[in-house]
């Protein structure tokens, strides 16, 4: 099974075509190909090391492959100066795993910087898609707090609105439900599903979350690494649904919990079939 | 180990510095890229200023004024043996002007303030900020490095210029106030051996070249940092250690080729 957004029916957004990624000695994909359709909540599962935050650095040209092709709302990126990836990262929105907001600003003043920077904008303008955004991901007196002094749904829901404040055709997530409580993932989950069927918005987002990988994702990336049997890095993608009904002994595996990550992930696996 | 080794492991640490000068050179082309190009970025740069200049006055103001106590009553002691002590004044103004007030603000500014920006850029990479700011299509060279750089080119001649105003103050205290030297002779003698352009201007430009270097090299430290906690660690060590190594020879290269 190897279902691609184009078999889907929908327009590909952002393909990776046989991507060979090393860093030093250490290979990370080699041959690596998948696409993520326009309009879609996609997720990116795999097991610890298998390169998930990889593929998002890889999309927003923030690390170069050393071979293969990866296409980018029509353009590849691989080919890009830095100077010519600016053009392309102001389609992108990227929520950082640790938020990335700077620390000496202001969660205001976070916000408004893009806005600042790429738009002609007078302040009362800023202001109120600043505040237009803060409610969008359910943060409101905020305006004057730093960065530390957010919790980490917080912090993750500011990084995702400093991530929309321009109006970006793709949005990258790592790993935005890391060390969160149920209730704040949820919440996390419930505003990328919202943003994508407000706004359109493309998502891919990387996860060990399977239960809510499982709710959320119109589409699955599974990165499975290379072993005596299969050369190269295979990916499995499909829907939700899909993955569930897969023979594949890995994939079996890894979403019944006998490769990584204990207990935990048959839970979830079990809470996202309910 | 044996020869061999030892051979290999030089060549090794040779080609490692070779790549890193290569590094460091392509980091201030970028540098100087990004100030020669909009936006000019003059909040940023002020507040780079403030942290690399104001927030030095106060070790600038005392190690200078210590300096020029100590100078005062070495060079007095050594001055009086030779019944010339009236020139107490130049030889503690030459010495702080031409060598000692550049140097040693220098040192003093990497240890303070050159090892601040390195750790901060270096967290910044740690955490993410500056792949943040590339994601917002917005270059960390042209918003992060440059105005700090520049910030500690510009500030040092006058950090330095502070710490021999107040070397200058340390030593009139120790040399009239203690020791009894007439007023009038020690300034007349700091006047008459002190020359504007071959003396002071020098000196500027002496502090103005170590700027550079520790604002080039603390930024590139702390950019190329690893996302660590050691690297950060790492990043604030060396740039303390290379770039008071590197006062210290380009302090000898100027003074050699320029007479400085």
């Amino acid at each position: 099974m190897n279902l691609t957004p184009d078999a889907a029916g929908a327009d590909v957004h952002v393909a990776l075509e046989r991507v060979d990624m090393a860093f030093g000695d250490r290979q990370v994909f080699r041959g690596l190909s998948c696409a993520f359709a326009a309009g879609k909540v996609s997720v990116i599962l795999g097991g610890s090391g298998s390169g998930k935050s990889t593929v998002l650095r890889l999309i927003g040209g923030l690390v170069r492959p050393q071979a293969g092709h990866i296409f980018v709302a029509g353009e590849d990126v691989t080919c890009l100066s830095e100077r010519q990836l600016y053009g392309v990262r102001k389609k992108l929105g990227m929520m950082f795993q640790g938020g990335a907001l700077l620390d000496s600003l202001t969660i205001y003043e976070n916000l408004a910087f893009p806005l600042r920077e790429h738009t002609s904008l007078d302040e009362r303008a800023i202001a109120a898609a600043v505040h237009r955004r803060l409610d969008a991901v359910g943060l409101t007196d905020v305006d004057r707090l730093l960065p530390s002094q957010l919790s980490g749904g917080m912090l993750r829901r500011a990084a995702l609105a400093r991530a929309i404040i321009l109006d970006p055709v793709i949005v990258l997530c790592d790993e935005p439900f890391s060390g969160l409580d149920p209730v704040s993932v949820k919440r996390i989950e419930n505003l990328l599903v919202q943003i994508n069927q407000r706004l359109g918005i493309t998502i891919v987002l990387v996860s060990h979350h399977i239960a809510s990988t499982m709710r959320m994702a119109e589409h699955v990336v599974l990165l499975l690494q290379s072993d005596d049997h299969h050369p190269g890095t295979t990916v499995v993608a499909g829907s939700p649904e899909e993955l569930r009904q897969s023979s594949d002994p890995r994939v079996v595996a890894f979403l019944t919990d006998e490769c990584d990550d204990g207990d935990a992930r048959a839970a979830d696996v079990a809470a996202g079939s309910t | 180990m044996g020869p061999a080794a030892a051979v290999q492991e030089l060549g090794w640490y040779a080609l490692r510095f070779v790549d890193q000068l290569g590094k460091l050179t392509v980091f201030a082309a970028q540098i100087l890229r990004a100030l020669a190009s909009p936006p000019v970025r003059v909040r940023v740069f002020v507040q780079a200023v403030f942290d690399v200049g104001v927030l030095s006055l106060i070790i600038i103001c005392v190690s200078g004024t210590a300096v020029g106590m100590v100078l005062s009553l070495q060079g007095y002691n050594t001055l009086v043996r030779f019944g010339a002590e009236q020139s107490l004044g130049a030889v503690v103004g030459l010495s702080l002007i031409r060598e000692l007030g550049p140097v040693l603000t220098a040192l003093l500014a990497t240890g303070r303030a050159g090892s601040a920006t390195a750790a901060e850029i270096g967290t910044m990479v740690a955490t993410e900020q500056l792949d943040g700011l590339r994601m917002m299509a917005v270059d960390p060279i042209d918003l992060v490095v440059a105005p700090k750089a520049l910030a500690m080119t510009v500030a040092m001649p006058l950090l330095s210029a502070l710490f021999i105003t107040f070397g200058l103050f340390g030593g009139y205290l120790v040399g009239v106030g203690l020791m009894g030297i007439d007023g009038g002779t020690y300034m007349s003698s700091l006047q008459s051996a002190v020359d504007f352009r071959d003396d002071v201007l020098g000196s500027l430009l002496k502090a103005l070249v170590f700027g550079g270097l520790v604002g080039l090299i603390a930024t590139f430290r702390g950019f190329t940092s690893a996302p660590t906690s050691a690297g950060v660690s790492a990043a604030t060590t060396s740039t303390v250690v290379v770039a008071s190594v590197c006062i210290l020879l380009f302090d000898y290269v100027i003074t050699a080729l320029w007479g400085v």
